[in-house]
């Protein structure tokens, strides 16, 4: 299988993309900021197929985009507490501009076959399969480095992510870490677009990090397990889409994260139950009646 | 939009009281209109309860989620109405009826739950696509919407859903109300809140499947959101605004759908940018008034909306 060299070029940036992504995607579920990871997504569309309407490369767009956006719900999310509403509309009308640019650049393109139709596609849902060679190593670059930067502030990240207050107290800068967490995430966005698409980039981003955080209670190892979900949900959907060629790549990853967090909730259901039963006498003893906390008690 | 040459070019040149005129002789049209206008009614009804209740991501979801249903539809050989409807549904019955996590942290819990719902459905909606086969235009339409024929039979079926949910929401439309300025308050007083919270849910997923079939399945929120959110803005009186976010909504839908017959770009496109226009204009104008009031020395009182302050 691993003779086809665009099956090889898949894993190569898959795998380094999916080590970004699992790794950033824990600090973003742990920040709650799902709902960022969702705008990116939008403004990641907007961004490319503008690039492609105005005739500038797409990666330009895209990662132009991305990153001072994200930059700007830094900025936005520290002064102001933007609520659900404005961010919800904005973004509503970011994706209807990106609507405009689609058309746009079908129009300009339609003498020349379908390739306007095709570009919209790749930038929604990926094209992880249609990656040359040069460009599966330049993704893997861009996403190695994303790793070795996050292994750099990944520690001070996470204290200033799970305590602020704690963690400005005891000198860490968490202003600083704050914009360099969202400039990762705004890169990761846009090479997690190339791979599975600006629509999907978010359950690479939360799934595998929703999985780990509900299977493992301890930050570093929840981090890890997270890059190694996201990894593993590559290499299986990868597989997937190879042995049956009727379904899409990213269906295919996409299935094995989801699965996979189903998974979590089926494991540790069991947890939650007597956790649940547990603390009920504790939570409400008013309504408790004696006969329960007799059982309880036993 | 494979308009007829001359009326697009006719149209460009000048929209002339003539050729509105001829927008409503054609019948595809009409249909349009009737569709929006049924669709534009539902979703500030129901889009106005939902701003308030700030369920604004799960909306989105619910909105995302019909596009699966309707690729799986069309893929089956079945009404792609009928799809975008039982997607809905089934989501909305899903997000009420997980349990909300007792351990650790829900609140990132729960958004992780939404995202991953939303992704895996889009993901699902690319495989129903790619199995069908079909032509790339359509995915376009479910995503960003059309207004090109839209049939009899479904302006009557939007028609018909669209009753039903206004019919149930004006039935709870007063505990709905109270359950969401404070909840606490209303549990104490025997309102059921879990079950209107389900009941909401359900109503909101139906409202997503309406609008779907307009503004296509990306665009929902800008006829749900964008609205009410304006209303809210002018007027903290719930009645006022409640008939503020119909009539804008209304308001936006006609005007989309007359610029989208006389161009050519997707009628979500314009569906939004109308709606956010009005929505900007509507903050600007409110923080306009407060920075007036304040700068003239009067206690200014800008409209708060409802449930904010508490």
């Amino acid at each position: 299988m691993l003779g086809q060299p665009f099956l090889r070029s898949a894993f190569l940036a898959g795998t380094c993309i999916a080590l970004a992504a699992g790794l950033i995607g824990y600090v973003v579920v742990l920040r709650g900021q799902v709902f960022t990871g969702d705008a990116l997504s939008h403004v990641a569309f907007t961004g490319a197929l503008a690039a492609l309407a105005f005739g500038i490369d797409l990666r330009a767009g895209l990662y132009g985009s991305c990153v001072v956006f994200a930059l700007l719900m830094a900025v936005l999310g520290r002064r102001a507490n933007a609520d659900d509403t404005v961010v919800g509309s904005v973004f509503a009308w970011i994706l209807g501009l990106g609507a405009l640019f689609l058309s746009i650049f079908t129009t300009s393109q339609s003498g020349t076959g379908d390739v306007g139709g095709n570009a919209g596609v790749n930038v929604l849902f990926g094209s992880i399969l249609g990656l040359t060679p040069a460009q599966a190593v330049t993704d893997s670059l861009i996403a190695l480095g994303i790793v070795v930067v996050f292994i750099f502030v990944g520690r001070p990240l996470l204290f200033a992510s799970l305590d602020e207050d704690v963690a400005g107290a005891r000198g860490v800068p968490t202003r600083a870490l704050g914009y360099a967490f969202f400039i990762l995430l705004g890169v990761t966005a846009g090479v997690a677009t190339q791979a599975v698409g600006a629509l999907l980039l978010l359950g690479l981003l939360a799934a595998p990090a929703g999985a780990a955080q509900r299977l493992c209670f301890r930050p570093f190892s929840a981090l890890w397990l997270s890059a190694g979900i996201a990894v593993a949900s590559m290499w299986v959907g990868l597989t997937a889409a190879y042995l049956a060629p009727r379904m899409p790549p990213s269906f295919g990853i996409l299935a094995v994260a989801t699965a996979v967090y189903l998974g979590s909730f089926v494991a540790t259901a069991g947890r939650d139950f007597q956790r649940a039963h547990r603390s009920r006498p504790e939570r409400s003893p008013v309504t408790g009646s004696p006969g329960t906390r007799a059982v309880d008690a036993s | 939009m494979a308009l007829p040459p001359t009326l697009s070019q006719a149209g460009l040149v000048q929209p002339a009281a003539a050729d509105l005129g001829q927008l409503f002789r054609l019948h595809f049209m009409v249909n349009a209109f009737e569709a929006g206008t049924i669709v534009a009614v539902i979703a500030g009804a129901v889009g106005w309860f939902m701003v308030l209740r700030r369920q604004s991501f799960a909306g989105h979801t619910l909105a995302v989620v019909s596009f699966p249903g309707a690729a799986a539809a069309i893929w089956l050989g079945l009404s792609a109405t009928l799809g975008y409807f039982a997607g809905s549904t089934v989501a909305a019955l899903v997000i009420a009826l997980v349990p909300r996590s007792s351990s650790g942290r829900p609140r990132s819990q729960e958004s992780a739950v939404i995202g991953t719902v939303q992704a895996f459905a889009l993901a699902s909606g690319v495989l129903f696509v790619s199995l069908y086969g079909g032509f790339l235009d359509s995915l376009t339409g479910l995503l960003f919407g059309t207004f090109l024929g839209i049939s009899d039979h479904q302006v009557t079926t939007l028609l018909v859903v669209a009753v039903v949910v206004l019919a149930v929401l004006a039935a709870m439309a007063r505990p709905l109300l109270f359950a969401t300025v404070d909840a606490d308050v209303a549990a104490a007083r025997q309102v059921p809140v879990r079950a209107l919270s389900v009941a909401f849910l359900v109503l909101l997923g139906l409202t997503a499947a309406e609008v779907s079939q307009i503004t296509g399945a990306l665009l929902v929120f800008a006829l749900l959101v964008m609205p009410a959110a304006a209303a809210q803005q002018i007027s903290a009186r719930p009645a006022v605004s409640f008939l503020i976010t119909i009539v804008v909504a209304v308001a936006v839908t006609w005007l989309s759908l007359t610029v989208a017959y006389y161009s050519t770009y997707p009628v979500g496109f314009y569906v939004s940018t109308f709606g956010f226009a009005v929505y900007a204009a509507a903050a600007g104008g409110r923080a306009l008034t407060g920075w007036l009031g304040t700068r003239s020395g009067r206690p200014g009182v800008p409209p708060v909306p409802i449930g904010v302050g508490s």
